[in-house]
This record gives structure tokens, sequence and C-alpha cells, in this order.
């Protein structure tokens, strides 16, 4: 089974959301969306799932019956309990009697969420309120899960809940494409790929990226060219990207953060200049 | 310039019969960041509020600017919300003006990245462009208690370094900072960290004091999900960093024992612990108890 979006191009007016952008999904694995704010992710996403008209380009996506998306906004009903918020759902799905309950209850747990079964969405805490909307999106067991940003404001502990959730659809043979802003969760995906103004800057598996990247990330108090360099917790990381430091330089390891961060800073200055 | 920007002394809070603040006790000094960390529920956001003076305290007290936190301290305060306080309906442009009127200020400046998007909605920005808005609106009177709850969240990279460069510029003029936070990298910006866990404060200093005894071992399996299934399926404090596998409090022979009885290759390797999972361990006791 595999899922895709071919040469897609969408326009907002006179912007280019995507840039002739090809993704594929396979079944069975997470493909990683990461970049910027307004790099196109979302825009991605929702072409995937339909939600919006391609200018030019394909989209292979299976039927809305078996299609599962959580939008980057609540993606449940806050004066709905949880239980009636995972049922009503369901209900759309034709989910309903002893397989409802126990597809249910089967969530719940996995989610940390079965104490909370009673609670209006409302009084949820932002992490529980996430993991509910990736059940509601998860409960018809669909074979594209389309996950906008799931992790985005949790704290580490429901963060873990949620990969527990999203491994498991992947393994029982989902294809899921999911945005993150965290790149350490990037890492684990079978493929990332990396946006930066509606273009794909890379697209590959966590081991292909790195053998790709060019250039030499240097760690410093003192950037010599504050247009390369960005600060990383207590010092800052400069990109050259022609791999030519100054005499002296500590030169790092780059994780993906400094490479996706760099590719980021190479577009930009090239446009600049 | 005061003594102290913000302290708690003995603070509790009740909604009924939940506690939300158990007897917390804490300060920020002029020109430290300070962060207060915790897993969502732990009480940081009802501490704030109660520092700041939107919610009164069931027991203890609060102090803002050496005083009580009064409608005239808090003109001397910038406060950005999770929720970001902005008017979505109004532009970049109004947002600012609007907050700059209310504290009778003139209009800052926008940054070169901000001004091309001045007659924007608020609402049609990106999340980081929304956060650059609210630290413009919530910076402009040049507040000397700057108090923000999860400034980078969902942040980019690039953003999110500006963002600090920012909180680091008002420290330096002598603001005291509190930051609310559960991400390491934010914490790692701080002078100094505070943990709530179920409403109390249960450690504070440094990071290593944060930490205190909590040991990690970090598991590298060739196929990272499926060791993450059996030790989670095993009951370990299960926690991902990349691709690694990380256990907290754990003993390496028994989670080689689980990983064998699953088939599974991998190498284990003591590791220091990180501030996530001294919360990953204060959530399973809390869950058990």
């Amino acid at each position: 089974m595999m899922f895709a979006v071919r040469s897609a191009t969408v326009r907002f007016g006179q912007t280019l959301a995507l840039d002739n952008v090809t993704v594929e999904v396979p079944g069975g694995s997470v493909i990683a969306v990461v970049g910027g704010d307004g790099a196109g992710k979302s825009t991605l996403l929702r072409a995937l799932a339909g939600e919006v008209r391609l200018d030019s380009g394909t989209i292979e996506a299976p039927s809305k019956q078996r299609l599962g998306y959580l939008p980057a906004s609540a993606g449940s009903w806050a004066a709905l309990t949880v239980t009636q918020n995972i049922d009503f759902v369901a209900g759309i799905y034709g989910l309903a009697g002893d397989e409802l309950t126990a597809r249910r209850a089967e969530l719940l747990s996995r989610a940390s969420l079965t104490s909370a079964a009673g609670r209006l969405a409302a009084q949820l805490s932002g992490g529980m309120r996430r993991k509910l909307g990736f059940v509601m999106a998860v409960v018809h067991r669909p074979a594209l899960l389309i996950l906008d940003e799931p992790s985005t404001g949790i704290d580490p502990v429901s963060r873990i809940d949620l990969w527990r959730l999203v491994s498991e659809a992947a393994a029982s043979g989902a294809a899921i494409l999911m945005s993150t802003t965290y790149l350490d969760e990037a890492e684990r995906a079978a493929r990332l790929v990396v946006l930066d103004s509606g273009k794909i800057l890379v697209q590959g598996s966590y081991d292909q990226v790195r053998a790709g990247f060019t250039g030499v990330v240097a760690q410093t108090s003192e950037p010599v060219r504050s247009e390369w360099a960005w600060r990383r917790g207590r010092v800052q990381h400069e990109y050259w990207p022609g791999g030519d430091p100054p005499a002296g330089a500590t030169v790092v390891v780059p994780d993906l953060e400094d490479i996706v961060t760099a590719l980021a800073l190479a577009q930009r200055n090239a446009v600049l200049s | 310039m005061t003594a102290v920007q913000l302290r708690a002394r003995h603070v509790t809070r009740r909604f009924g019969t939940f506690t939300a603040v158990h007897d917390v006790s804490m300060a920020v000094q002029p020109g430290e960041v300070v962060g207060l960390l915790g897993a969502n529920g732990a009480g940081k956001t009802t501490l704030i509020r109660m520092l700041l003076g939107l919610l009164p305290v069931t027991s203890g007290s609060v102090e803002l600017l050496d005083g009580p936190p009064d409608r005239q301290r808090r003109r001397r305060l910038g406060y950005v919300p999770q929720g970001l306080g902005l008017y979505g309906d109004l532009t970049v442009r109004e947002n600012l003006s609007f907050s700059a009127q209310a504290y009778g200020v003139a209009e800052p400046m926008l940054p070169p990245a901000l001004a091309a998007r001045a007659g924007a909605l608020v609402r049609e920005l990106p999340l980081g462009a929304q956060r650059q808005v609210a630290f413009l609106a919530a910076l402009a009177h040049s507040p000397e208690v700057l108090v923000l709850d999860e400034p980078t969240s969902g942040v980019d990279v690039l953003a999110s370094a500006s963002l600090w460069d920012t909180i680091r510029a008002q420290a330096d003029h002598g603001a005291g900072v509190l930051v609310t936070t559960h991400y390491m990298q934010e914490a790692q910006q701080c002078d100094r960290l505070l943990l709530m866990s179920n409403g109390q404060l249960v450690a504070e200093g440094s990071e290593a004091d944060i930490i205190g005894s909590t040991t990690a071992v970090a598991v590298h399996a060739s196929d990272w999900a499926q060791a993450f299934a059996a030790l989670d399926a095993a009951g370990a404090a299960v926690m991902l960093a990349g691709r690694a596998i990380r256990v907290a409090n754990a003993c390496p022979a028994e989670l080689q024992q689980v990983l064998n009885a699953a088939g599974i290759q991998a190498s284990l390797e003591a590791v220091p612990a990180t501030i996530e999972e001294r919360m990953l361990v204060l959530a399973r006791a809390m869950d058990t108890s």
C-alpha cells in the first residue's frame, strides 16, 4: 500500500505554498515533515488529506472512510466528554456495539486516558487533549494517518504516550505522514522531508540526510558572520557551507537540528545574495 | 530597582477538594531567568496566576515588585500567556497599537520580518510570527518583570533562537524573567530551575539539582520501534531520544533480559539522566500512589 503527493503545486493568492512537491508515504512507516514557520508543512498534509485543492499535481490517497486526519487545531469537541468525542467519530465510520467498546477501551488505555474517560474535553490538559485527538483520528484503523504537529505543546510524559500510539499504528500497517517542530522526533521516522518556502530542501532517511550534508558547523561564543549563525543553548552555532571555518574553530558533529537550520540559512542567504 | 520581582511564601490554592498548588515558596530576583518546570497539570499556570494577582491564594502570600500584585504593579509587568492574548481579527499593527495605548507608550518598531506583515490579520500568521507579535506587545512598556508561559512551544529553531536572544537581553537590562516550560532545550537557557509536580515544588537549582539521583540507560537497537514496544510492555520507564530508547532508574541486566526474551539485539549504555527523565519518574510515582 502506497500513498503519495506527486508534483504538487499550491498557490494562495500571490504565495506559492507548495512548489512541485513529491512525497511518498508507504504503509507501515512514519514519514516526518519538518521545516520552519510557513514552510508549507500544513499545506502538504492538508493536500494529502484532500482539504486543499492542488493547482497542479496529483494525490494518491484512500477514500475518506480509510483516512484519519488530526489537524493542528484542537481535533475534539470541548463540550463533549472524552468517551462522547470518541463514540461520535466512531459512529461516523459505522463502528458500534462491542467492537466500539473494545476499541475505545484499548485506545484509552494505550493513551493513558482511561481515568479521564468521563471528563469534558474542555477540562483536559493540553497533552491529554492532543492524545484524545489522536485517538479520534485512529479509532477506525485508517490505512492512511495524517498528523499535523501531534506533539506541539505536550509534556514529555504525554509525548511518550503519543509515540506509543504512533508506532503501534505503523506496526499494524498504517501509512503515517506527520509534521513536527521537534527534530529529535523526526530522527525516528523512516524518512524525513525538510521543507522551506514550499520547496523540498532534502528528503530521505536520517542517515541519508546526514550523509548528504556538506560543509562544517562550528561552535562559537562570537559568530564571525551573524547571518550564518543561530543560538544553541548558551552558545551559538555557525555554518560554513564551504567547509572552511577559521583556524582554531570548534567543529561539532551536526545533529538534525543543525542540519535543518543550516540548510534553511543556505536557502535564505542564497535568495538574498 | 526593586529587591525581588516575584515571590511566593507558602502559597496553597485549592479548587473545591482539589489542591492545585501546595505550600510553594519561591522568588525571582532582578536580572535572572528562572525556569519553572513540570508536566501539564503540575500547577505551573495556577502558581503564575496567583503571583500576578489574577487568582486569589487559598493561603500564604505573594509579592510582585515588592508589594501586592495590584493593578499599579501589573503595569510594570510583561506577560505572554500560552494563548498569547492577541486579537486574531486585528492586524499586527492594530494589536501593537492597542497594547501600546493601553500602557500609554509609543508603538514598538517592527523587525524587518514582521514589517512586511504589519497589515496581516494575526490569526493568518504562522505561530512563530504570532509569538513574536505577542513578545513585542509585552515588551513595549519596558517591563521590570517578564512572565512567559511556554514561550517557544511550536516555534521553529531559528525563530525560537531569536526569541531567546530577546529574553536574555531583557534579563541583561535587569528584568526578572520567569519562564514555564517542559522542554529541556528551554530549561538549559535558564539561570536557575524550579520543578513542580502534583502542585508541589519538588526540586530547585541547577539542571543537576533537578535531575537529582535519577539514572538512565540508553538502549541502541537496529529497530527502535521493536525495542520500544518490548520495554514499554515490560513496564519500564521508557523515553525516546532520537532513535535511542532511554530507560529511567532501570537495572541494565533486567532490561537485557527483556530484550533477549523478545529476541532483540541491542547495546546498553549507562548515560547521564535528563530533566525529562526526572519528570517521567515523578509522573509514574504519582500514578502508582
